[in-house]
């Protein structure tokens, strides 16, 4: 017949354009920051990455994991064969059986696909990702009718033009909008991209059960101090935005959106999307910024991303809590980007909003976000009887005491740690006057030149001291001390030093022996999860372990360990203070009331003081230090 | 047309560290300057291009700051006014009193006596500047403002209810240009002799609280001062004069 071939025409022909399209993508993606990565090492360990890593993150949805195993599985696997079959011409009954069992598959998972778009969760973005399930099966049942006579079950259809002509329409819609849509923006780019950004993902660390969560440090002597246009990120950043599936995960997770800030992680990757390629987000089918209409942003990769993408409340709404990176399938980076483009905003622009132009002032002037005077920092442990580095000069434990010293309410937590450590005859001492401020908060702000300056000062205080262990009570210092001194750390200061936080280290000594503790005999108790602690750091176990050797039953909120609520208090958010219409403490105090707990144990200074600012009646508030400490044996002598 | 607007800067002193940074009234100075001038404000130091505190002035957006080179022992004021007077500037606006140095806050008076010029000083805002006359509001206590007009040029210390000075952003602060003039070489001869200690804290009045009610209370804090018991002695003779302020301090114990 005359039209036989023209099924392999047009796979050939939609499987170029494809290809046009990728390439035209991957253009776009040049246009960003130089970024050395192993390009051969990395698609190597592609497979790898996709298999177990972003797996690992998927298959918290069973439904959804499993949907996608038999859907991608199946249209890799039957694309393959379909080129040998339908293009290669290869007539082995086997193969063709083959290609109807991965088509067969693959139509199982679009129909469950299907399923879930019949009433999709408000997360998920409509438009054209409602076509994709349709798509999908489109394409598997045409290939399936398509090979049905190579597998001998039909006789060779070649005789009916009709026939040839409905299959050629399945063939292009289905593998138009697989091969096609792939490397032209639609729905399914997510794999294209996806698989590439997997591959070249700028935190190799993360892979394999690692944690990378430290900032990247700015180069000061950069011509622009982060990033002011799209094409200011790294070029694997813009891959990674557009890797996005849109599965709106981020924004399920993300506190700032349930509070009615106007942040959506989800519509922040797309408007990233639209400044790579350039345009508007009238296309845009998912949930807006909370206040903010839809359609109204522009941009292209080379225009100032707050001048009509993204408006600057929106990138102060983030409290850098990393919920919507935990929680994303693709691994994206939402917080590195953020925090970049505020690193323009305060670098270049000098517009951090509200108070935070005078905490870095403070920050500048006096080493302390408070503006308080550099001498009056120990004041706090004028009682305490501490010793200090420098007239101890080494120390086993060095007690990092951070900002934490200035504020009445952190300083009851400062002081049942000491009365702790004292207890179980810890060798420790504190800098003194010789601390200064982390720099978190600095950094958070995007002002990477002072935290940078602060590092670089804390790590030459450090260096003239010798101890084994950091320990610190503020989960954002020990993040600092960490994960992000390493990058400025050339003396090798903090070399061979464990870097803990209290309730790790609180937990050593209970578990050796070296603290004695009664049972605890008051009521409920919930624990929450400081996000610098747990997201950041891992550290989910040890303040849960120390709370079940005083007997307490942890009665855990539904959002807890690695989806913990964000208080509210990290990245300066309390600083920008961007008006919502709920306050992030209040929907996480609430978690907490849900518990029916009479106490919320608590990790961080800051999750305390944002806590404590819920008005009463609700549970009370206490650092974990502040809860043993009241459970001390007492000795009998 | 537009107008030469110039701030003079200085290096300030934080009042808890101790810090350089810059000075609390220069750089708000700088911010009017802004208002009036633009990025065409010229920002003149006198000592080294090199002060880092210069940059945390430039981040405000000053594309240059221009410095007349001078050691620290050498006269700023010679400096400014010789630089004031091969400039054609309408109007100059310093800080009422720098953070760090003398201190002494005679900088705009002695500036405006070599030159010639009004000053006016405490100045909150300059509204308007039109046919060779600047409508400005000076700074009274308790938030009270009054207009004066004065001709161009004129020289302006910039009071602390002056609009507080923008963030100063790192990026464009470390890309200023440093703009170096020669400066003078006279000797503070003054200055040379002095040394610096730090302040003793001075003895304060006690304040004693005669309000029985809140309400009374809150009249005492808001209440404009009622002057009522002082008097204007201007056709008395000198000696009636002095006797009068005699006995004020020996009636507020300040002489015994």
């Amino acid at each position: 017949m005359v039209i036989d071939w023209l099924p392999s025409v047009l796979i050939v022909v939609l499987l170029a354009l494809g290809v046009i399209g990728a390439l035209r993508r991957v253009s776009l993606w040049r246009a960003g920051q130089p970024e050395k990565v192993n390009l051969i090492a990395g698609l190597l360990a592609m497979p790898g990455r996709y298999l177990k890593d972003l797996h690992h993150v998927v298959e918290r949805d069973k439904y959804m994991s499993r949907t996608h195993v038999a859907t991608g599985g199946g249209f890799v696997l039957s694309m393959v064969l379909v080129l040998i079959v339908h293009v290669f011409n290869v007539q082995q009954q086997i193969v063709a059986w083959a290609l109807i069992g991965a088509l067969l598959i693959m139509l199982t998972g679009a129909f469950f696909v299907f399923k879930r778009r019949l009433n999709p969760p408000e997360r998920l973005s409509k438009g054209p990702w409602m076509r994709l399930p349709k798509s999908l099966i489109i394409y598997s049942l045409t290939f399936i009718v398509l090979t049905l006579p190579a597998a001998g079950i039909l006789p060779d259809a070649s005789g009916s033009v009709l026939m040839i002509a409905v299959l050629s329409v399945g063939i292009v819609i289905g593998l138009g909008e697989l091969l096609f849509g792939m490397g032209w923006g639609g729905p399914m780019k997510h794999a294209f991209a996806g698989a590439l950004h997997l591959a070249f993902h700028r935190r190799s660390e993360r892979f394999g059960g690692g944690r990378s969560t430290g900032l990247k440090p700015v180069n000061l002597d950069g011509d622009v101090l982060g990033v002011a246009k799209p094409s200011d990120f790294k070029w694997n950043q813009l891959l990674g935005f557009d890797a996005c599936v849109q599965c709106g995960k981020c924004q399920a997770m993300c506190p700032a959106f349930a509070a009615g800030q106007p942040l959506n992680p989800k519509k922040l990757i797309q408007d990233m999307v639209v400044g790579l390629a350039g345009g508007t987000d009238a296309n845009y089918a998912g949930s807006p910024y909370p206040g903010k209409e839809v359609g109204n942003a522009k941009g292209g990769p080379n225009e100032i991303i707050t001048a009509g993408l993204v408006s600057q409340e929106t990138l102060w709404s983030c409290t850098t809590c990393r919920a919507c990176v935990e929680e994303c399938p693709m691994m994206i980076e939402h917080v590195d980007a953020i925090v970049d483009m505020r690193r323009f905003l305060t670098m270049e622009k000098g517009e951090t909003p509200n108070k935070g132009s005078e905490v870095l002032e403070n920050i500048i002037a006096t080493d302390n976000p408070g503006g308080y005077a550099p001498g009056s920092r120990t004041n706090w442990a004028a009682d305490q009887n501490l010793a200090v580095m420098k007239e101890k000069k080494e120390t086993d434990v060095l007690f990092w005491v951070s900002d934490g010293a200035f504020d009445m309410r952190s300083q009851r937590i400062l002081r049942a740690f000491v009365k702790l450590m004292k207890h179980a005859n810890v060798d420790v001492a504190i800098l003194g006057d010789e601390e200064r401020d982390s720099g978190d908060v600095a950094r958070r702000l995007g002002d990477d030149a002072t935290f940078q300056s602060l590092a670089q000062r804390n790590l030459a205080t450090l260096g003239q001291y010798k101890f084994k262990k950091i320990v610190t009570t503020d989960p954002h210092a020990y993040h600092c001390l960490r994960n992000e001194y390493a990058d400025f750390d050339k003396e090798g200061a903090l070399e061979g030093v464990e870097v803990l936080h209290h309730t790790t280290f609180l937990n050593q000594l209970v578990q050796s022996g070296a603290l004695k503790l009664d049972a605890f005999k008051g009521g409920k108790v919930t624990y929450h999860d400081p996000c610098y602690l747990g997201r950041y750091n891992g550290e989910y176990e040890a303040p849960r372990e120390l709370l079940r050797s005083l007997g307490i039953e942890i009665a855990e909120m539904e959002r807890s360990g690695f989806r913990s609520r964000c208080c509210g208090g990290g990245g300066g958010a309390p600083i920008t203070d961007i008006p919502g219409e709920r306050r992030i403490a209040d929907m996480r105090m609430e978690d907490a009331s849900t518990t029916g707990a009479e106490l919320v144990a608590v990790g961080c200074q800051q999750c305390t003081a944002m806590l404590e600012g819920v008005v009463e009646p609700r549970p009370v508030v206490k650092d974990i230090s502040e809860i043993l400490v009241d459970q001390l044996a007492e000795e009998v002598h | 047309m537009p107008h030469k607007v110039i701030s003079l800067i200085s290096v300030g002193r934080h009042p808890q560290s101790g810090r350089s940074r810059r000075a609390d009234q220069d750089s708000r100075a700088v911010e009017l300057g802004l208002k009036l001038a633009g990025t065409d404000l010229d920002v003149v130091h006198a000592g080294s291009s090199q002060e880092p505190v210069l940059r945390q002035y430039a981040g405000m957006g000053l594309p240059k700051v221009t410095v007349l080179e001078q050691d620290e022992s050498a006269d700023a004021l010679v400096s400014i006014a010789d630089y004031l007077k091969s400039e054609k500037a309408d109007i100059v606006l310093t800080g009422v009193r720098a953070e760090s140095g003398e201190s002494s806050g005679m900088t705009p008076y002695i500036l405006s006596e070599q030159l010639g010029w009004p000053i006016v000083a405490r100045v909150a805002d300059i509204v308007d500047i039109k046919e060779g006359e600047a409508q400005v509001l000076l700074a009274l206590p308790r938030g009270q403002r009054r207009q004066v007009t004065v001709k161009l040029p004129f020289i302006a210390s910039i009071d602390n209810a002056a609009e507080a000075a923008r963030q100063s952003a790192f990026g464009p602060g470390l890309r200023a240009k440093m703009d170096s003039q020669k400066g003078s070489t006279v000797e503070d001869s003054v200055r040379v002799d002095w040394s610096e200690a730090p302040a003793k804290a001075r003895p304060k009045r006690l304040k004693i609280v005669k309000a029985k009610t809140a309400a009374d209370r809150f009249k005492a804090a808001t209440a404009k001062p009622q002057g009522g018991s002082g008097k204007v002695m201007k056709n008395e003779s000198a000696q009636e004069q002095a006797q009068a302020i005699f006995d004020l301090l020996i009636e507020e114990k300040v002489i015994r």
